[in-house]
């Protein structure tokens, strides 16, 4: 097997929270909490949760645009949580972001021709006349024509927009892109021509994708793997059919059933997960879903259970599971 | 055939905004009503009209810029645009209500639940007493499923999450038992756990207290699992109308169909999406001719040319599109569809 291009191993941010005067710190945001997974060439990883799971806490800081608090991201040989912030940018003309708000990621004050050449000009590629034919070429690639380098992001419609984040995101020939929430401030039509456009590029350039939304059905569509996320972990990880068809953590049952299908036939039994997701500032201890969880055991509100290999490619963090695996 | 009492019956509504840009037809003549304790839903993409309806029917519009410009909008025979303000006052809350997207902004920040539970009571009677308020605010608060009602009666909005917020929206809102509830995208904030919980709410209070509700929103999923019926608005007017098996298992309108293709089904996975070209005209911008021809796959030169109306192609179905102008009804289907209307 070859080496995946992504690597991230036991990833935390822990944001400290500081009250007084004096501004102690007095206690910690678990945001991420010991996250690891792997992305291969030419994948797309799907990250689901809920607001507030850490989701894309996780997608910033294999950016750096937020500072780990421990753990490595193995990327082609290096190990991006150390390396300087020069060096960094340079290792960001590989992995680039796509973001979820197509109103606010663009400077309203550049042209689209500005805003897809600044890329160029920070990684010193091209002189001025190569720039503008990849700025020209790259509006075509994403649907849009050369004369649009001329306008202003406020003549955009909210598709049209996050064309153009996507078309600045390929600008410098990446391997990796971290799409957080790409679709969601789009209605459903439009939706379908950015996911149908970026799954076109996947092919075409051989990109490698991690799609960070909170959309089930959309990262469905788009994903190889899924990792859902709870809390700050990933407490699902699997090849993207095993997990919808046949989901193993009670939270991704209850996630999954949650979801209405544009169906009005469909009758499935629904689990309907009860309570709000605890405070990140003082988790559960144990099994952080224990408080919510229709299969609570004893066990769960002691020991934090840990991601493992429940089926062949099919990890869970659940105890339900490492019981079965003990029996035996 | 369906003998329930017509409750919300808006006719031929208008509604116009005047902007410095000219006049902005927001909600172009659109016809439909809700029965008695049915569930109707009312989808669209942004843009196409379906908040400033039920804004229209709130007598909650911006105005200026806004302003219902035609039409009716009948409740129990009483036509709420030729009502005044004040008037208008004693119908909102009591005999209407509304639920909005955010329940954050909709919550006063500086009072307490109890504070504004028992303001929206107080207001439509005047002859209680405070102690009967709040027993009547609590009473409300247990029916929508929140723990500890009294407690939190005198707590303050930024204590609670985004979920109990609009389950206190929504007890707010019923406090008065109204006839009709408003629901505006009321679980688009909210993530998919606790939306569950909200529409399992909001179809249990429909049959405990025969409440009808109209529910905005943009997602399908929602309307399939909630809604009886469906209106689908495109570009401020009515395009689809029927019962949601109907809807869901033979859209006519294109856009309809459309729009239910391109989402990603949960269920089975698809190589690539349907995706209809283009996007939403501005509103005013198309004067004559379909106003969805330009992103149709079967559109003729008449779509262009002519306005479709709003065809009757069964019982209980409605859809604007020329291509099903021509399908016949049923004489015994047409004789129903005539005694109704009168």
């Amino acid at each position: 097997m070859t080496e995946p291009l992504l690597k991230v191993q036991g990833l935390k941010k822990y944001f400290p929270i500081r009250s007084g005067i004096f501004g102690q710190i007095t206690g910690q945001v678990k945001a991420v909490d010991d996250v690891s997974f792997y992305v291969n060439e030419g994948e797309t990883l799907g990250i689901v949760g809920e607001s507030g799971c850490g989701k894309s806490t996780t997608g910033r800081m294999l950016m750096r645009l937020l500072e780990p608090t421990e753990g490595a991201i193995e990327f082609q040989g290096q190990n991006l949580a150390k390396l300087s912030p020069f060096e960094m940018r340079k290792a960001r003309r590989d992995i680039q972001m796509v973001f979820q708000d197509p109103y606010a990621s663009l400077n309203p004050r550049h042209s689209i021709g500005q805003i897809l050449e600044e890329p160029l000009i920070v990684h010193g590629i091209g002189d001025a006349k190569e720039r503008k034919k990849r700025v020209r070429a790259l509006l075509e690639i994403v649907g849009l024509s050369d004369d649009h380098a001329k306008r202003y992001p406020h003549q955009f419609s909210g598709g049209q927009r996050q064309r153009i984040g996507i078309a600045r995101a390929l600008m410098t020939n990446p391997k990796l892109i971290i799409a957080d929430e790409p679709v969601s401030a789009l209605d459903v039509s439009i939706q379908a021509q950015v996911l149908n456009l970026m799954q076109d590029l996947q092919k075409e350039l051989k990109l490698t994708y991690i799609f960070i939304a909170h959309d089930l059905g959309v990262v469905r569509h788009i994903s190889d793997r899924v990792g859902v996320m709870y809390l700050g972990k990933i407490v699902e990880l699997s090849e993207s059919e095993e997990l919808y068809a046949n989901p193993l953590h009670p939270y991704t049952k209850g996630l999954l059933s949650a979801v209405p299908i544009p169906d009005p036939d469909f009758r499935r039994q629904q689990i309907i997960i009860e309570g709000d997701v605890p405070s990140p500032s003082s988790p559960p201890k144990g099994c952080t879903f224990h408080t919510r969880c229709p299969f609570k055991m004893d066990i769960c509100t002691k020991s934090v259970p840990q991601l493992t290999e429940a089926q062949h490619g099919h990890s869970v963090a659940c105890h339900l599971y490492n019981e079965q695996a003990n029996d035996k | 055939m369906d003998d329930r009492k017509e409750l919300l019956k808006v006719e031929a509504l208008e509604t116009t905004f005047f902007t410095d840009g000219g006049e902005i037809p927001a909600v172009d003549h659109i016809d439909f009503s809700l029965k008695e304790g049915e569930i109707l839903g009312i989808v669209g993409e942004s843009g196409c009209g379906k908040s400033v309806t039920s804004l229209s029917i709130m007598g909650l519009l911006p105005s200026p810029p806004g302003k219902i410009t035609g039409g009716k909008i009948l409740l129990d025979n009483k036509d709420l645009t030729k009502l005044s303000e004040k008037e208008m006052r004693k119908v909102r809350g009591k005999d209407i209500a509304m639920i909005f997207q955010e329940p954050m902004t909709s919550l006063n920040p500086l009072f307490t639940i109890g504070n504004q539970l028992t303001e929206a009571i107080l207001i439509h009677h005047k002859n209680w007493t405070k102690k009967q308020a709040n027993a009547r605010a609590a009473k409300m608060m247990k029916l929508v499923g929140l723990p500890r009602a009294e407690e939190l009666l005198k707590e303050y909005p930024h204590q609670l999450s985004g979920g109990m917020r609009q389950r206190v929206m929504i007890a707010m809102a019923l406090v008065c038992d109204p006839k009709v509830l408003i629901a505006d995208e009321p679980t688009t904030a909210l993530d998919v756990t606790i939306q569950a919980q909200i529409l399992q709410l909001m179809k249990e209070l429909n049959k405990r207290l025969k409440t009808a509700v109209m529910l905005i929103t943009h997602d399908l999923g929602v309307v399939a699992e909630t809604c009886e019926r469906v209106i689908v608005m495109y570009s401020g007017q009515v395009v689809e109308e029927g019962p949601v098996d109907v809807i869901f298992k033979d859209p006519q309108h294109p856009y309809t169909q459309g729009l239910i293709q391109s989402v990603p089904d949960m269920r089975h996975k698809k190589d690539r999406l349907y995706s209809i070209t283009g996007s939403v005209p501005k509103p005013g911008s198309i004067k004559v001719g379909c106003r969805f021809a330009a992103r149709c796959e079967f559109a003729t030169k008449k779509c262009i040319e002519a306005s479709p109306k709003l065809y009757q192609t069964s019982d209980a179905h409605k859809t604007r599109c020329f291509l099903h102008e021509g399908k016949k009804v049923s004489s015994n289907d047409r004789a129903i569809v005539e005694s109704t209307r009168t």
